[in-house]
């Protein structure tokens, strides 16, 4: 049960990291990443190579942040002077593409068996449990790094002028702003913190496949950050630590249903998954702690 | 050598045909709604299945199924818009758009929760392949050609023609101008989901006869779809029919080098492509 209630809050801890890389890129600049689970599956997989290689743990992180940083300039190149909903589509697709190449690849992933026996640090000295409570603090404490980090961002000069870009690109060019540029950091920025996210759920799972990346976890981060509030870094935390409670809460309650097969069953959830999005969007689309705007300070 | 081209060219078109059903629907409620409809996916799934009823069920034909899948879907992607979509107009596009994801989950599931996982298969009479010169073509494919044609040709004559096609492409091209010579941009809007997501539907009939149906129908060729919208240009009609046929012989002529695992990963390259040299695409509009 203990153990039960500590992969949860890992697994918490991750679709809060994932919702503060969608928050900023979403909430921050105005950019919807539909592929988010393809970058969080590059993470894991650039991760697992790399230490399946030889590479130490933090070098796994490190280069989980580099892969997800890459993909991010791949998919943003073509698509930041056009109309957001051409990103909508094209990352899309995007998530698509790394699912096939996770499936189809074998030589490097595996293929549909996925990659088994990722390593999992200090697993042996620390022992199962002790090596749970120590990764709990792990992904816990990267979450909040990243929350004070984006958090600082927002306050800064350069958060202010992100949320012009969103606001209004045509007067942010207009008052000298360099808008591609702004849009691009912010997505490559977004995309590394997927990616790190994708390694550190990778190596707690010591396990990766290109089932885990199904579409369905990038709607879960989508109803994690509309719930906390779309533009505020606390917000998206609170958001993954929510969806993961309610689909843990949804799983057990579905549970008790009579007299369903288990693919309605995972239907039903599916169902609610779609629900609850549609009625947080319709009834409080500012979600749990709206975004607040701060005044600039006043210039001396 | 030469043959494989003409045999990639002559499956591209006929699997190009096939696409344009459901991009035209796509296009068509972007056109008018100005959004990405992500749930013509479960729109598409729900005519198959609803044609697969008919067909299996009821024994009926060919004509009778794709009717059946053009007014189930048509209605209810209606119906859903109406209650889960419509609300949230006044967010913007982009929360549309996630809205209509959610609801392509919700739908996604409701099959799944009524049909299951299985695959369900059409029960229509198998023919013998057709040798032209050396291209090797399907009666069915024909067939499903001919359908399709059949179609598309009823949308234009419907769109040039009648009423509510002219008031739709006036909606689309200036809602505001419209509104003002008294088109009421509330029953365009609806009239556009409804032909939307019916033609999504006969898309999902029309794909799923050469192979199976499942829950998942809809979700595999989607991106397709996207990507033959994207090609011809966002909102433009005759722009998604050749988005549609160029992708297809794009894909065709890919899977002469490229293994046929990676046929959907194609149209996304395509789109890369056409978005970074001309991205108002074939037949589009301004896309910035």
């Amino acid at each position: 049960m203990l153990s039960y209630a500590i992969a949860t809050l890992v697994s918490g801890g991750v679709y809060a990291i994932l919702a503060l890389s969608l928050n900023l890129a979403w909430g921050g600049a105005g950019m919807v990443n539909l592929g988010l689970g393809g970058f969080f599956a590059i993470g894991a997989y650039a991760s697992a190579i790399a230490t399946g290689a030889g590479a130490p743990f933090a070098a796994g992180l490190a280069i989980a942040v580099v892969a997800g940083v890459l993909a991010g300039l791949v998919v943003t190149f073509a698509t930041l002077r056009l109309r957001d909903d051409y990103l909508a589509i094209v990352t899309l697709g995007f998530g698509e593409v790394i699912r096939l190449v996770a499936l189809n690849e074998r030589w490097l992933t595996n293929g549909a068996d996925g990659l088994s026996g990722i390593r999992a640090p200090l697993k042996p000295e620390l022992g199962l449990f002790g090596f749970n409570l120590f990764y709990l603090g792990l992904t816990t404490l990267a979450a909040l790094v990243i929350l004070l980090g984006l958090q600082r961002l927002d306050r800064s000069p350069y958060g202010r002028a992100l949320r012009a870009v969103r606001e209004d690109p045509e007067l942010a060019r207009f008052a000298g702003k360099n808008v591609l540029r702004f849009k691009f950091e912010a997505f490559a920025l977004s995309a590394a913190i997927a990616g790190l996210a994708g390694a550190l759920y990778a190596h707690f799972q010591s396990y990766v496949s290109p089932d885990l990346f199904a579409p369905l976890i990038t709607i879960y981060i989508f109803l994690a950050v509309t719930a906390g509030g779309v533009g505020r870094p606390l917000g998206a935390l609170v958001g993954g630590y929510a969806v993961m409670a309610f689909l843990e809460a949804a799983r057990m309650a579905v549970g008790y249903l009579p007299g369903l097969e288990p693919v309605q069953l995972a239907s039903v959830q599916g169902m609610l998954t779609g629900l609850a999005l549609l009625l947080i969007l319709r009834l409080r689309p500012q979600g749990m702690l709206p975004e607040r705007i701060r005044p600039a300070p006043a210039t001396p | 050598m030469l043959a494989e081209i003409a045999q990639a060219l002559a499956n591209g078109l006929l699997s190009g045909a096939l696409i344009a059903v459901p991009a035209i629907g796509f296009t068509t409620i972007f056109a008018v709604l100005r959004f990405p409809d992500f749930a013509v996916a479960s729109y598409a799934t729900v005519g198959a299945f609803a044609g697969w009823w008919v067909n299996v069920r009821l024994g009926m034909g060919v004509v009778p199924i794709l009717i059946a899948a053009f007014i189930v879907a048509g209605l209810v992607g209606l119906v859903a818009e109406h209650i889960a979509l419509r609300p949230l107009r006044g967010y913007g596009a982009l929360t549309v758009a996630i809205g209509s994801i959610a609801l392509n989950l919700v739908l996604e599931n409701l099959i799944r929760f009524i049909f299951g996982n299985d695959l369900h298969g059409y029960d229509l009479p198998l023919e013998q392949d057709l040798n032209v010169g050396p291209i090797r073509v399907g009666p069915q494919q024909i067939q499903n050609l001919g359908l399709a044609a059949a179609v598309l040709v009823l949308v234009f004559l419907f769109l040039r023609y009648s009423r509510f096609g002219r008031a739709m492409r006036a909606v689309a091209d200036n809602a505001d101008l419209s509104r003002l010579k008294g088109i009421d941009p509330g029953r365009i809007a609806g009239l556009a989901v409804l032909l939307g997501a019916g033609l999504a539907g006969v898309g999902g009939v029309l794909l799923g006869f050469d192979t199976s149906i499942d829950p998942l129908t809809g979700y595999r060729v989607v991106l397709a779809v996207f990507a033959a919208a994207v090609l011809g240009g966002l909102g433009s009609i005759p722009g998604a029919v050749a988005g549609a046929l160029a992708l297809g012989v794009a894909e065709e002529l890919a899977l002469l080098v490229v293994p046929a695992t990676y046929r959907s990963a194609i149209g996304f390259a395509a789109i890369l492509l056409m978005l970074t040299f001309r991205p108002r695409g074939l037949l589009g509009e301004r896309s910035v």
